[in-house]
């Protein structure tokens, strides 16, 4: 970023919107297309003014139909243009699964590398708005085993913004998952161009005695955990991946064999999520600097539920992560 | 539009061209020289030489697992074409893609898939590529009526038609969707049936008769080039080979002497007559095409029989494309 850039505060969702109105003005391969984002803006508002802006050759209002429009997304990037295509919710990642898995991931290797597809895939992921099981999903763990993919999930608007630039300008299929509960969240963000790039961590919080390894709204999560637990004489280090696929497991690493205790979060339910996958690279190359097992914290192995009531129950929050982080230091509750 | 003496030859050549591959395919693979699943186009010529016939380099198609007669119609040589199907270092997709993945982005060919009606929503892609781009091409998407009852297709279909895209929907029915007749599975007996719910032209042709093919698809092709939206092609056709592998008789699921019928009304050589009795040809000019056609394909056996397997070191080569870090 340039220091006379103008920073000011922005929504995520609005970070988003600028990534790819600034994207659009800078190259003109770069189209858009997918549900009710043209005249409506997008459901969440995610894509609003740019049919405005750039007109409806540019910002395309499909019909509902997920498998035609990742395959639009897969023939248009392939024939050489830029194509943004979104699927509205990450539920809906599984109604396009054969374009995504079988044509997107794997055209390129299937190839002889001779076909590039410089293509974005974006989506509404996570729960917390009682849009039960089938708007709510996590599915994260999913796209990340799937080679020929890269997986991004940001967790404010600053990194929004950078990370939908850089997907942009990604020349492989890269999914970029929005947080519906972090739509409104705002936050700095500078006015021009700048990217992001993938597959790097961030540290967001330095600490010396337990790293969290935490992305998308679980990262706000942890770090609010982690101000509870500062005032309990606990110093966690706050580490989001930003991007999911490739992950920066050097970062972690490093950290894991500074803190030697690591704990893993994520909204997605516990059995088979990333979170495994993480412990096991930090097991197989920092074991001896482990004091405790890799640590994991999710959601229960049941759809996302309805009714607030169960769903409050279901996502990890600050402090159920803070409890877990307790847990996995052996230290006892305040007050018990 | 009434084919000329060059497009007649034209025609001629790419359907010896398709056969004799498939033949030594054929051949290759009864003798275990061929690795995986081999689907043969024969029976078939008449619809890729007759559509392909029509495009350009700069057009874009999309294939199916029965994709060599398409990749052959759309120009494809010989030698990268068996050096893949051997899985070798010099094939078309450096041995990653195979029989079933066969594509050559540069003639336009957006690959053979093993996934049936995956093509149809890729080919809407570029056709969307091209009319974004206007840069006057088409793309033509080639499936099977099988592919037509599956949700990609009609996915695809309507979205082509309520973008108004330059493709055309090219349906090989050849009666059967692997090893079960088409009328088990579908309750209309001519796809075009399907062509009106999308708002688009469909059309039925003679899939062995390559001329009519070719006129038909002049007409569609034309239709999307001038921005006048999709068409559905139907050719009515029959693949003389089991749905995967070289057996063509004593199979469960059909009669031999529906075969045999159908083997009667060989697209090649029912054109080839009609060249002779024509004048566009003679028998000798017919030999002589087919001879130069088989040395070809002698030649791009020994090619391939000679060219290097790929390295270790190329498995995970072209996983993603390298990126240049790009920093804040």
């Amino acid at each position: 970023m340039s220091d006379t850039t103008e920073v000011r505060s922005l929504s995520y969702v609005m970070a988003f919107n600028e990534a790819v109105r600034l994207s659009m003005r800078a190259d003109e391969s770069i189209f858009c297309a997918g549900e009710d984002i043209g005249a409506f803006g997008g459901v969440f508002g995610t894509y609003g003014g740019l049919q405005k802006e750039f007109g409806e050759r540019r910002v395309v209002d499909t019909p509902i139909s997920e498998q035609a429009i990742i395959g639009l997304g897969v023939g248009s990037s392939v024939s050489g243009l830029r194509p943004i295509v979104d699927l509205m919710f990450m539920d809906f990642v599984c109604v396009a699964l054969d374009q995504i898995v079988n044509q997107a991931a794997k055209l390129k290797y299937m190839f002889g590398g001779k076909a590039t597809l410089p293509l974005t895939i974006t989506m509404a992921g996570g729960a917390g708005l009682s849009a039960a099981a089938q708007h709510s999903q996590s599915l994260e763990a999913l796209l990340c085993h799937i080679p020929g993919l890269k997986v991004v999930y940001p967790s404010n608007p600053y990194d929004m913004k950078g990370l939908m630039v850089s997907c942009i300008r990604e020349n492989n299929p890269t999914v970029m998952v929005k947080h519906k509960r972090l739509l409104g969240m705002t936050g700095p963000v500078p006015e021009d161009l700048y990217a992001i790039p993938l597959g790097v961590a961030d540290v967001k919080r330095p600490g010396k005695d337990v790293t969290v390894v935490s992305f998308g709204r679980m990262a706000n999560e942890s770090l609010a955990a982690a101000d509870v637990l500062a005032s309990e004489g606990i110093d966690c280090e706050v580490i989001d991946p930003r991007t999911l696929q490739p992950f920066d497991t050097a970062t972690v690493v490093e950290s894991a064999r500074k803190t030697h205790r690591v704990i893993v979060v994520h909204e997605a339910v516990r059995f088979g999520g990333i979170g495994a996958e993480i412990a096991a690279q930090i097991q197989e190359e920092a074991f001896d600097f482990l004091d405790a097992p890799v640590g994991r914290i999710g959601a229960p192995f049941s759809p996302v539920p309805f009714s607030p009531a169960l769903e409050k129950h279901y996502v990890p929050d600050a402090i159920s992560i803070a409890t877990g982080i307790r847990n996995l230091l052996g230290r006892p509750v305040p007050g018990a | 539009m009434e084919p000329t003496r060059e497009v007649l030859l034209d025609l001629h050549r790419r359907m010896v061209r398709i056969r004799l591959f498939e033949e030594a395919a054929g051949r290759l693979a009864e003798k275990g020289q061929l690795p995986g699943f081999l689907h043969l186009y024969v029976g078939e010529e008449a619809v890729a030489s007759g559509v392909c016939a029509n495009l350009t380099n700069a057009d874009s198609i999309t294939s199916t697992h029965r994709g060599h007669g398409h990749l052959v119609a759309k120009g494809g040589q010989f030698r990268p074409m068996m050096a893949e199907l051997m899985g070798k270092a010099t094939g078309y997709c450096n041995g990653k893609g195979g029989s079933m993945h066969i594509s050559s982005l540069e003639l336009g060919m957006l690959g053979a898939n093993g996934i049936v009606g995956a093509g149809s929503p890729i080919a809407v892609g570029a056709a969307f590529s091209h009319k974004y781009r206007d840069d006057g091409n088409v793309a033509v998407a080639f499936f099977g009526d099988g592919a037509t009852n599956i949700g990609a297709f009609h996915e695809a279909a309507n979205m082509a038609c309520a973008l108004q895209l330059p493709i055309v929907f090219a349906c090989e029915n050849n009666e059967y969707g692997e090893f079960t007749r088409r009328d088990k599975t579908m309750a209309i007996t001519d796809i075009v049936d399907r062509a009106q719910g999308y708002g688009m032209p469909g059309v039925i042709v003679d899939g062995m008769d390559a001329v009519a093919v070719y006129e038909a698809a002049a007409e569609a092709v034309a239709r999307a080039r001038a921005g006048k939206g999709p068409t559905l092609l139907e050719a009515k056709t029959y693949r003389f080979y089991n749905h995967h592998g070289v057996q063509n008789l004593g199979l469960k699921y059909r009669p031999d002497s529906e075969v045999e019928v159908w083997k009667q009304r060989d697209p090649i050589f029912t054109l080839e007559a009609r060249l002779i009795t024509l004048n566009v040809m003679s028998a000798e000019d017919a030999t002589a095409e087919w001879d130069l056609q088989r040395s070809d394909i002698a030649d791009a056996i020994a090619f391939a029989e000679a060219s290097p397997l790929p390295d270790q070191d190329q498995l995970l080569e072209d996983v993603y494309t390298k990126m240049i870090p790009v920093m804040a």
